[in-house]
């Protein structure tokens, strides 16, 4: 009797967070699949709710996304295989490491203050996508770090030991062994954290201030925003319609940030073959 | 001649892995600038706000009004809401994610795990902008349905909204905790004759308490740091009361008001986000050292 009522409670806990994720998404489709058409994506942001798209922060989000994994992609790559094929085990690594693992807790809306003083103010590089893409490379460097050291782990030192033994050097070990064996499961961490940044408002808007941009940017110079941006924006508005936009704007991210999650299994599965 | 061009390439390969270490070296040293610049960005920021406010007015003030006259700097109010949030937060990620953990770890079939838990996991990847937009328009007329005097903006729903966002992160950590304790000791409590719940109760989770204690005191940290849900679904009135239908402003809240606008930069409400953060980082890191240090501990225990 008590037996079958705990497991029923601790089954129940475990409903009410798949139920809570299948209400947000009825909610969410609910409110805002009316307004869901071409124009929505070739429209920029408008007075009149039945007018506005997402023109804009869509093509921001992807200056963003891009400018920030040009810079992340070498730098996390590097720092995970200094630190797991390189560094000798010292204070230093271990800093570094301790370091890694303390920054992936900090709060996003401090790289957003970092962002706005060092980015904006002290190199001038204003609300620009380039102090944005900055801001959020440093945001998202401790995950890719942390699951391109993973990926590098999980190789078999008998790969690496047979190209040693060879008379390899680190960095030939690295290039030959270590990288293309580790590449699917690095690309597939590397994505997770991308569409990590994708959903990240509030470093952004710390940057940018709330603004009401009715053009692309055409270059890394150009002030911008991003698509949960623009989301957080109609979502504050108190009229009852442009909430209802906003909720189509959550369809189309939550429908980029799904498809991103599902590249990143896609080559986390193939790899593991 | 052919010796000579084996130690031209010698030379040319130590060339080359000496450039490479330390170009690695290099990039392994961005993540500690980053620290530094942080506490230091935080840091000099903040002076010229606490040599014009005074530490005495900034941490025992009963008002928070930087953008009205006439201005007042008393961080408790913000404190109070942070932690108002922060607790329902935190409660309900650990009464769901726990619940969650005992089955997992203790009842469910490999195959059930299996699959639940890549769902239980896409909660985590929700952006907070989704979840203060579900808050807002979903959550807060339910709890205005049962208690009509609710605010629009309140910390009750903002906190309830937010614990469902880190339900996967107690989940995982809880139930990591759990799948440490020794088989060994589960089968001497069934050999007394224990049933499974008895089992569950008395001995994992006793055995697994330094992890569940770690999760929760991680839940807090990344709930005190989260910014957009409590500001579209909180408020943005400062407040120093413990009824969570009334409307607060948490840290984070304050940090994105006054960043909306276009701030004159030095002045004092510019100066006051970069002390807010300073407290905000100081707080999120000495909980995540905490909560790390006994995850790292009580692994150890059954080593």
């Amino acid at each position: 009797m008590k037996e079958k009522f705990f497991n029923l409670i601790f089954l129940l806990a475990v409903l009410v967070g798949i139920l809570a994720l299948v209400v947000l998404f009825v909610d969410i489709i609910s409110d805002g699949y009316k307004h869901l058409s071409w124009d929505f994506f070739t429209s920029y942001a408008s007075r009149k709710a039945e007018n506005s798209g997402i023109l804009a922060p869509l093509a921001g989000t992807l200056w963003l996304i891009s400018m920030t994994a040009i810079l992340t992609i070498p730098i996390g790559i590097s720092t995970a295989l200094y630190l797991e094929e390189f560094a000798s085990d010292n204070w230093f690594t271990k800093l570094i490491k301790l370091n890694v693992s303390n920054l992936a807790g900090v709060p996003s809306i401090i790289y957003g203050l970092l962002g706005l003083a060092f980015f904006t103010y002290t190199l001038s590089l204003g609300k620009s996508l380039l102090a944005g893409a900055l801001t959020m490379t440093l945001l998202i460097l401790p995950i890719v770090i942390i699951a391109s050291q993973e990926a590098i782990r999980t190789i078999p030192p008998s790969l690496k030991d047979a190209a040693y033994a060879l008379g390899a050097t680190k960095w030939e070990v690295s290039r030959t062994v270590i990288l293309p064996h580790s590449i699917g499961g690095i690309m597939s961490g590397i994505i997770l954290a991308m569409s990590r940044a994708v959903g990240e408002t509030a470093p952004i808007l710390i940057i940018s201030s709330l603004v009401f941009i009715t053009m692309v940017p055409s270059g890394p110079m150009d002030r911008f925003t991003v698509l949960p941006l623009q989301i957080y924006t109609w979502a504050a508005f108190p009229q009852e319609e442009f909430r209802a936009i906003a909720s189509t704007g959550i369809i189309v991210l939550l429908f980029i940030l799904i498809s991103m999650n599902s590249i990143a299994i896609f080559i986390r599965l193939k790899n593991q073959d | 001649m052919q010796n000579s061009y084996t130690s031209r390439k010698l030379t040319r390969r130590k060339t080359e892995e000496f450039i490479v270490v330390n170009l690695l070296r290099l990039s392994g040293l961005i993540s500690v600038v980053t620290t530094i610049g942080i506490i230091s960005i935080l840091g000099v920021n903040s002076i010229p706000f606490f040599s014009e406010v005074g530490l005495k007015e900034f941490f025992t003030g009963l008002k928070w009004t930087p953008l009205f006259i006439p201005q007042n700097f008393g961080i408790l109010p913000l404190v109070n809401g942070t932690f108002l949030v922060a607790f329902i937060a935190a409660i309900t990620a650990l009464v769901f994610g726990l619940g969650s953990a005992f089955y997992l770890s203790e009842y469910a079939s490999r195959n059930f795990r299996k699959i639940i838990k890549p769902f239980l996991e896409i909660l985590a990847g929700i952006p907070t902008v989704v979840y203060g937009y579900f808050a807002l328009t979903f959550v807060t007329p339910i709890i205005q349905f049962f208690f009509p005097e609710t605010i629009i903006f309140n910390a009750l729903s903002a906190g309830i909204v937010m614990g469902i966002m880190i339900i996967p992160m107690v989940s995982t950590l809880s139930e990591d905790a759990m799948s440490a304790v020794p088989i060994s000791l589960r089968e001497a409590a069934y050999a007394l004759g224990a049933k499974k719940y008895q089992v569950a109760l008395r001995v994992v989770f006793p055995s697994a308490i330094s992890g569940i204690v770690a999760s929760f005191i991680l839940a807090i940290s990344r709930a005190i740091g989260e910014t957009m849900i409590v500001t579209l679904a909180a408020g943005g009135k400062p407040a120093l009361t413990l009824n969570p239908l009334e409307a607060i402003q948490t840290m984070t809240a304050f940090i994105v008001t006054v960043s909306q606008g276009e701030t004159q930069q030095g002045s004092v409400e510019y100066n006051s986000i970069f002390a807010v953060g300073l407290l905000l980082f100081f707080l999120t890191f000495i909980m995540n050292i905490i909560g790390r240090l006994i995850v790292t501990k009580y692994a150890q225990q059954y080593e």
